[in-house]
């Protein structure tokens, strides 16, 4: 059995950054692994765990400095890595190139399951894996955060808005789109990070998967900070002060009467 | 011409918000291509849902007795029929968990662009020009497409509710569903924020987000709370973390609270917690970005580190 686990290296900014023309400023970026894939390569990782399956291949679109992304997976437990780039891929990475990539990818790895973490933090399409799964005909579950799998069938709980959880029974090979908070994703540890610099990540073209060039529908044609449109009565000063003035609402307010 | 077809969501016997506002941006869409607005209600008590979405605005609804409730396999074979029939401009569909959990197949099974979680969209010289979120909300972005074909999943909660009888056109749409490809079964649902507290009775609610940075740190919001007689609660990564149960989450996917007073600390106000909480009466927010869009809806807010503010407002209630 062959779980295969797509991970984003994903770009995170402070609270402070500067927008420079439809990007956010370099300057201000700093890359990290994709929550959501965090959650998804650990439930691969406790399914290798298991035995319940035999190997974890993580897949990745992403330039050269990605590969210090992959290597947190492999330091998590997958067993390998591959890297699939070119340079006319930067900037075209909406869900239907992404598919095509992945569709390839699928093609050559013919994995049993599939994880996806359900979005990625910086794009936020929240797409892919359905779009995969439609792509490669097998079947998926969306924003999963229970999993039991035995290698023929996933019994999943799919996560609905309100506190409902829908439960769903997955034919198998199939998608599943991860949702946070399924597992605790384990931290690197060293042992595990030294052995991730000894495990294989094959970097693929667009040509190696047989893809004569991909284009995007979609342009990207402007990126602003939205206006805060704050009426709030925003305390100042230090904190002493400020929690007097708040406080003194609060009671206003009848908390902390009783 | 049909210029839109959306597909109503339900659950459990009720329509959803989110299909009255898919009628309201269904409605501008089809508008701005001069074209007519069709909707397709899938499955449960059609003719109850029918009656409720024959509003003002709509063309006509397509309705497709196929189960109670909603299965992705055949909602993505049913939606996929009908753009074919209809060819419409735009398949638009709601950024709901269920919506993404077929969007995306009909999409690509009708080799259209998507474009999900859009917050604004309209047509501009014929060019589909939307608007969406990146980066957890910090930024904005427009997105114009170039196909004139196109899938749209939209934000619940940005369009106004559609409003007034419509003069509708009702027809039944034999859809041909191919069973060997339905292969998800769906067994049941399960409630899942029950436990010792009802977070969503409470009249007065501390809250805590991410920027409590560590598990320990909790306690000293759980002091806040005592001293002020509220209740616990928190947004999704302090309950992802396991640091306080399921049923203490507030949001989209947690409970939804109305309380008197709603103390929002170290949470920053993403547009999925904000769901559950914004029927709050007065909300304070403390948090050291100036930015936080919780600032666009609280009532009152100390911007500054929360580790200086909450012992000393502990002290100003002890």
């Amino acid at each position: 059995m062959k779980v295969l686990v797509t991970v984003a290296e994903v770009g995170t900014v402070e609270d402070d950054f500067e927008i420079d023309g439809t990007a956010i400023d370099e300057r201000y970026l700093e890359y990290d692994l994709n929550e959501w894939d965090d959650y998804a390569v650990e439930e691969a990782v406790q399914l290798s765990e298991e035995g319940t399956v035999d190997e974890v291949v993580a897949v990745t679109i992403g330039p050269e400095r990605s590969e210090e992304t992959i290597r947190m997976a492999l330091a998590k437990g997958a067993d390998r890595a591959i890297r699939v780039w070119d340079d006319s891929v930067e900037g075209l990475l909406d869900v239907a190139a992404k598919t095509e990539i992945l569709e390839a990818v699928v093609d050559e790895e013919e994995p049993d399951l599939l994880l996806t973490g359900v979005q990625t933090a910086d794009a936020m399409f929240g797409a892919t894996g359905v779009s995969l799964a439609a792509a490669i005909d097998y079947p998926w579950a969306a924003v999963v955060n229970d999993l039991e799998y035995d290698g023929e069938s996933a019994s999943v709980h799919r996560e609905l808005e309100g506190g409902v959880e829908e439960l769903t029974d997955v034919e198998t090979p199939a998608v599943l789109t991860i949702q946070t908070g399924i597992n605790q994703p384990r931290y690197a540890s060293l042992r595990g990070i030294r052995q991730a610099q000894q495990k294989e990540i094959t970097a693929k073209t667009l040509a190696d998967l047989g893809i004569e060039g991909l284009e995007s529908e979609l342009r990207l044609t402007e990126m602003y900070e939205p206006e805060v449109e704050s009426d709030a009565t925003v305390f100042e000063g230090r904190a002493e002060d400020t929690a007097v003035q708040l406080a003194s609402v609060l009671r206003e307010k009848g908390v902390g009467a009783q | 011409m049909t210029a839109v077809l959306a597909v109503a969501e339900h659950r459990r016997g009720e329509l959803r918000d989110v299909s009255y506002e898919l009628i309201g941006a269904g409605r501008g869409l089809a508008d701005d291509l001069g074209g007519e607005l069709h909707l397709a209600v899938i499955g449960g008590q059609i003719e109850e849902f029918t009656r409720s979405l024959s509003r003002e605005g709509v063309d006509a609804i397509h309705t497709v007795d196929e189960g109670e409730e909603f299965n992705h396999d055949v909602y993505t074979q049913v939606t996929e029929q009908l753009a074919e029939e209809l060819d419409p401009d735009v398949v638009l569909l709601p950024n709901s968990i269920n919506g993404l959990d077929y969007a995306p197949a009909v999409a690509t099974r009708l080799g259209r662009p998507l474009v999900t979680d859009v917050i604004d969209a309209d047509f501009e010289d014929g060019t589909l020009v939307a608007t969406r979120e990146m980066y957890g909300s910090k930024v904005e972005t427009t997105i114009e497409v170039d196909s004139s074909r196109v899938a749209v999943t939209i934000r619940g909660g940005e369009w106004p509710g559609a409003n007034g009888n419509g003069d509708t056109t009702v027809e039944e749409f034999d859809a041909t569903i191919d069973e060997s490809a339905v292969r998800s079964t769906v067994r049941g649902y399960e409630e899942v924020a029950g436990g010792d507290v009802d977070i969503s009775d409470a009249e007065v609610l501390v809250s805590v987000g991410r920027g409590i940075e560590e598990e320990e740190n909790i306690e000293l919001i759980e002091e806040l709370a005592d001293a002020l007689d509220a209740t616990l609660s928190a947004s999704r990564p302090i309950v992802d973390n396991g640091w306080l149960p399921a049923n203490r989450q507030v949001g989209q996917s947690g409970k939804t609270v109305a309380p008197d007073v709603y103390i929002a600390i170290g949470i920053s106000g993403a547009v999925q917690h904000v769901a559950g909480m914004k029927g709050a009466e007065t909300i304070v927010a403390i948090n050291n970005d100036p930015n936080a869009p919780i600032y666009d809806i609280a009532d009152y807010g100390i911007v500054d580190d929360l580790f200086d503010v909450v012992p000393a407002l502990i002290a100003e209630f002890e």
